[in-house]
């Protein structure tokens, strides 16, 4: 990598281990900011969890990443390429999914193969489309049309089709949207695999067991991003002090502990509730006649990602409200 | 690391990478294309339909035309020249006028398309050698109801009149005819012959169809969310068009051979110039109008957009290339924007070439334009291709 003159650079960018790193990217549709000043390091050989509810600008994040945006302002890089300015050297090498499916629905799966391998040129499209096929267990339906398939077989096929040209970064948008356990379960499996052999993977999802198996995660909302980490670090950052609530009348207890001073969030979690707060000692304060005297069985507990992520949606909605 | 990179870096860079792109892009139009059935069997259909529609409808050679004599002079050449009239067929004589006047009336109103009129003195002219003048005053607003009907009459006359002149007056006979066919074409100076609507239509199919196949062609994948991996992938704007193109080239080619062949087998339109030449012009003229097809896609937003362009640019093509009405009869304005439309220069070249065996060296204008014209084209789609999603 020779040193770019004109795109300011910082000195983590040549560092070969961090595959994403971007600062201050801004985008704006129509006057309207959908991604505000984020920054994001990620480093190589990671999985690494985008979260964040509808409309938070995850798409249009991970579109800015591999050219297919151009950032209002702020600047990055992108295996070692400059975002603004080498999206052509970006997208030999990174494989992107598409939240909608992109494939071509009248053309059957292998000749949807054979395209992607064509078009990244590689030396026997043919024998790369068989091979892929193989590994997609999908040898029965290599011409099946690819629009005839199942949503699962959809998400497989798309996966496919990303790493045929072998990338080094997979960008992966809500790869798992509508399709069932199992099958989630073989692509996480398929996705840990590829990590493992090197490859760096970014994935949104709404899903939080799938937010459990990322390596680190972040978690954007009006598109803004608020926290970065692993699991541990983004729970342990919160500083939410949790209970977990049991007994009868829990949908009672939900509507009055919801108007009490230092609770800031209360979700079922099946037959318990969760109840947190930001501040350790104001939470109990406030629930402390309850636990004593009511017919319910309270318990410390530990919060969970998803509390951490209610959370963060109302506390910047707060903001931003 | 590294050594990853520039080995993809290598395989990607370089003219025979890009070709293999264009490669992957032509294939996959060309396998969507065989899958649509509909418009695969339009493609087919539309150059047949259009053409024996066209074709039969305006009757290249109708017969019975309704005409009007006005018969000055009482001779036996006078009596024998209406009779073998309407012998032809093309004639049907259904008004005796009484006056120039009348005669003039009739073809205004439209009631006759023809009038004759053998003035006074024609036999006795006619027999003194004197060359009399025989007037054919012809509504020509429709040059090709007109047209043969006005070649039946001067191959006729050389035979009546043969006939009519023997004995002593066989001196009388030879080539030069002994009398002047005037012909007064009205309305239609130029008088343009059958021979021109079939080329035209040629013309006139390919704009249609090929027009209408590239310009649905890039709003299709914005439209069905393809475009989207596309751009995500290292294919350049050029090959994807050229991709897109291509395909299409062997379609204009089949319906060109079709048109040809029909040409030949129901209208017995010959190709008295170079056959091949014509095959590449047109090629060449199927090629520029793909490339504005394109350029129209790469502008519109949607699918809708797409095709009221294309209508948008085939109205004038109709209109002002010369094959509704005669170019050189256009005021200078419609000339000036008949001369920017790939159709006009087209259907000089195909009329020169099927009807008067014209050669590249009279159509390097022409040629010159076409070409300039698709490159253009080519140009303002590549630089208006969105590569980004903004
Ligand atoms: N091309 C565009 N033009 C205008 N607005 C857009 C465009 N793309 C996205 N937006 C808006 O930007 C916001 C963020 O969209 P984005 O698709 O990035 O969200 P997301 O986090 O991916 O949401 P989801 O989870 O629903 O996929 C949304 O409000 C969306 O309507
Ligand atoms: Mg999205």
């Amino acid at each position: 990598m020779t040193m770019d003159v004109a795109a300011p650079r910082r000195p983590a960018a040549a560092d070969p281990e961090i595959v994403i790193d971007v600062e201050g990217l801004t985008k704006s549709f129509g006057g309207r900011p959908v991604v505000k000043n984020l920054s994001m390091q990620v480093r190589r050989g990671l999985i690494y969890g985008f979260l964040g509810p509808n409309g938070s600008g995850k798409t249009t994040t991970i579109r800015m990443l591999c050219g297919l945006l151009t950032p209002d302002s702020g600047h990055g890089t992108c295996l070692g390429y400059d975002i603004l300015t080498q999206s052509a050297e970006i997208k030999r090498h990174v494989g992107y999914m598409t939240q909608k499916f992109s494939l071509y629905t009248d053309l059957s799966i292998r000749e949807n193969l054979e395209f992607v391998a064509r078009v990244y040129n590689l030396a026997d499209p043919r024998q790369a489309a068989r091979d892929a096929i193989r590994r997609l267990g999908l040898e029965n339906r290599a011409e099946q049309l690819a629009g005839e398939l199942s949503g699962g077989w959809k998400q497989r096929l798309a996966l496919g089709a990303c790493i045929l040209p072998e990338p080094q970064l997979l960008l992966l948008d809500e790869p798992t949207a509508g399709v069932d356990p199992k099958a989630r379960r073989d692509f996480w499996d398929e996705i840990h695999a590829l990590a493992h052999e090197g490859m760096t993977v970014l994935v949104s999802t709404h899903y939080m067991d799938e937010a459990e198996r990322c390596h680190e995660i972040a978690y954007i909302a009006y598109g803004e991003l608020l926290t970065q980490g692993t699991v541990a670090e983004v729970v342990a950052n919160a500083h939410l002090a949790t209970y977990t609530v049991t007994g009868p009348g829990l949908a009672d207890l939900a509507e009055r502990l919801r108007s009490l001073d230092g609770v800031d969030m209360v979700a079922p979690f099946g037959m318990a509730l969760h109840v947190s707060g930001r501040d350790g000692a104001r939470l109990d304060a406030a629930t402390r006649e309850l636990r004593e005297h009511g017919p319910q069985h309270w318990e410390p507990g530990e919060a969970t990602l998803e509390d951490v992520f209610i959370d963060l949606m109302s506390r910047s909605k707060d903001n931003f409200g | 690391m590294s050594a990853g990179i520039s080995d993809v870096d290598r395989r990607t860079r370089g003219f025979r990478a890009s070709l293999m792109r264009f490669g992957a892009a032509f294939i996959k139009e060309l396998i969507q294309l065989r899958r649509d059935r509909i418009t695969f069997a339009m493609m087919i259909m539309i150059p047949l339909l259009q053409l024996t529609l066209f074709g039969y409808a305006i009757n290249t050679s109708p017969r019975h035309l309704p005409t009007a004599v006005l018969v000055q002079d009482d001779s036996a050449f006078a009596r024998s020249f209406v009779a073998a009239m309407r012998a032809t067929d093309y004639f049907d004589i259904s008004t005796a006028a009484a006056s120039e006047e009348e005669l003039d009336r009739l073809i205004l109103s439209g009631k006759v398309l023809f009038g004759v009129q053998i003035p006074a003195h024609f036999g006795r002219d006619l027999m003194r050698g004197e060359r009399p003048a025989l007037l054919v005053v012809a509504d020509a607003a429709d040059p090709t109801a007109t047209g043969s009907a006005i070649a039946a009459l001067q191959g006729l006359s050389s035979q009546v009149f043969s006939r009519e002149l023997t004995g002593p007056a066989a001196s009388l006979a030879p080539r030069p005819l002994p009398y002047e066919l005037r012909v007064h074409q009205r309305y239609n100076p130029a008088g343009e012959t059958r021979l021109n609507i079939v080329p035209g239509l040629m013309g006139l199919i390919l704009t249609l169809t090929m027009l209408i196949f590239t310009a649905l062609s890039v709003t299709r994948e914005i439209e069905r969310g393809t475009m989207e991996s596309l751009l995500a992938m290292p294919i350049r704007p050029v090959e994807i068009m050229l991709g897109k193109i291509a395909p299409y080239l062997l379609v204009g080619g089949v319906q060109m051979t079709i048109i040809l062949v029909a040409a030949r087998l129901l209208f017995d339109i010959p190709v008295i110039g170079s056959l091949w030449l014509l095959v590449g012009l047109t090629l060449l003229f199927i090629l520029a109008n793909l490339s504005i097809g394109y350029t129209f896609s790469t502008i519109a937003q949607n699918q809708l957009q797409a095709m009221q362009m294309s209508f948008f640019f085939f109205l004038p093509n109709i209109l002002l290339s010369g094959f509704m009405f005669p170019f050189k009869g256009m005021p200078g304005w419609a000339q000036a924007v008949g001369e920017i439309l790939p159709l006009t220069h087209y259907l000089r070249i195909v009329r020169g070439i099927m009807l008067k065996g014209a050669t590249f060296t009279d159509l390097q204008t022409d040629v010159l334009a076409l070409a300039v014209f698709t490159l253009f084209a080519m140009g303002v789609a590549v630089a208006r291709f969105r590569q980004t999603l903004d």
